[in-house]
């Protein structure tokens, strides 16, 4: 688990936020850093709670509001940065990133109500502009290969394939260069990068 | 029910052992207990074989604990079809630090070529 790949090229630099746009349904977003406030929190347990299920990935959202405040509890701890999409005061979507090792392991959530409205893409972007500006170096995520959508706003992010070989494709980005400068990051060919369908 | 449960020293391999050693002793399941390789594993095969035994002796059951050398997926297929086991239980699958489920590569091999039932422990 540790020995994953990453790109050698450091991503382009990435918006931080807050940002504001209009959606592609005409609804102001704005995209914040989670504030650490009880408001925030019971927002996303409130989107949570809504999510529907067959929108889960691996596991996660849980369901049922108990293990929705448990999950909520690890991932919004201190060591980790977390982005919220704002629709007036109704949470629209949630990005994260978790540490694990000298990297992060990155999820995004758009509730169904706001998909299709171009808000993850703002979303991601906003929350990597938020790690990068924290110094964060490298991340990674995992994603069910037939989710078509999700593997092509990746790439389109920057993300390249590290692993193709299970059940879910691993993903990885590059947002600052190494403190130590490793040199052996060589290689990172990519392997399975014929998921070129989706919008 | 003739059983093969194989695990390989990951976490959710333990909690796959214990749980099927709990249910034989209930069920009265014929169990083998393989201990496979598993290069993910960061414990040693020995130790794993030696909590395998401390389990099936705790449940106070009578079941074989076998080591099995070679890749771990395609042996315990071999060993499931040439002794006729009827279910081969594993461990559910690794948690990231984001709480997302990935299953183990011995599981997804075993689960797409099995002819048995395979189960998976959560």
């Amino acid at each position: 688990m540790s020995d994953r790949r990453y790109p050698d090229a450091v991503a382009d630099a990435f918006p931080v936020p807050p940002t504001e746009f209009t959606d592609r349904e005409d609804r102001t977003v704005e995209i914040r850093p989670y504030d650490g406030g009880e408001a925030g929190y019971e927002s996303l347990v409130g989107m949570y709670d809504d999510f529907d299920p067959s929108d889960r990935a691996q596991g996660i959202p849980p369901g049922g509001e108990k293990r929705i405040r448990e999950w909520l509890d690890a991932i919004l701890a201190g060591d980790c940065h977390n982005v919220i999409a704002w629709c007036g005061d109704e949470v629209a979507g949630h990005a994260t990133l978790v540490p694990d090792g000298d990297a992060y392991e990155l999820a995004i959530f758009v509730h169904q109500e706001y998909q299709r409205a171009g808000i993850g893409t703002h979303l991601i972007r906003g929350l990597l502009g938020h790690g990068q500006a924290a110094g964060v170096e490298k991340v990674w995520l995992t994603v069910e290969r037939w989710n078509r959508a999700a593997v092509s706003l990746y790439k389109k992010i920057g993300f390249e394939t590290s692993d193709a070989e299970s059940f879910e494709l691993e993903m990885g980005l590059r947002l600052n260069a190494d403190a130590d400068d490793e040199d052996d990051e060589a290689g990172d060919s990519g392997a399975g990068d014929d998921d070129t369908g989706g919008e | 029910m003739k059983v093969l449960c194989g695990i390989g020293g990951s976490d959710d391999s333990f909690r796959a052992l214990d749980r099927t050693v709990e249910r034989a002793a209930v069920a009265n399941d014929d169990l083998t207990v393989a201990v496979v390789d598993n290069e993910d594993s960061s414990v040693a095969p020995d130790d794993v074989m030696e909590r395998a035994r401390e389990a099936v002796a705790d449940a106070g059951i009578d079941a074989e604990v076998r080591r099995v050398e070679g890749d771990p997926g395609s042996r315990l297929i071999e060993i499931a079809e040439r002794e006729a086991f009827e279910e081969i239980v594993l461990g559910g699958g690794h948690t990231s630090p984001m709480g997302k489920i990935t299953i183990g590569s011995i599981a997804e091999f075993v689960l797409l070529n099995a002819k048995t039932t395979v189960t998976l422990v959560r």
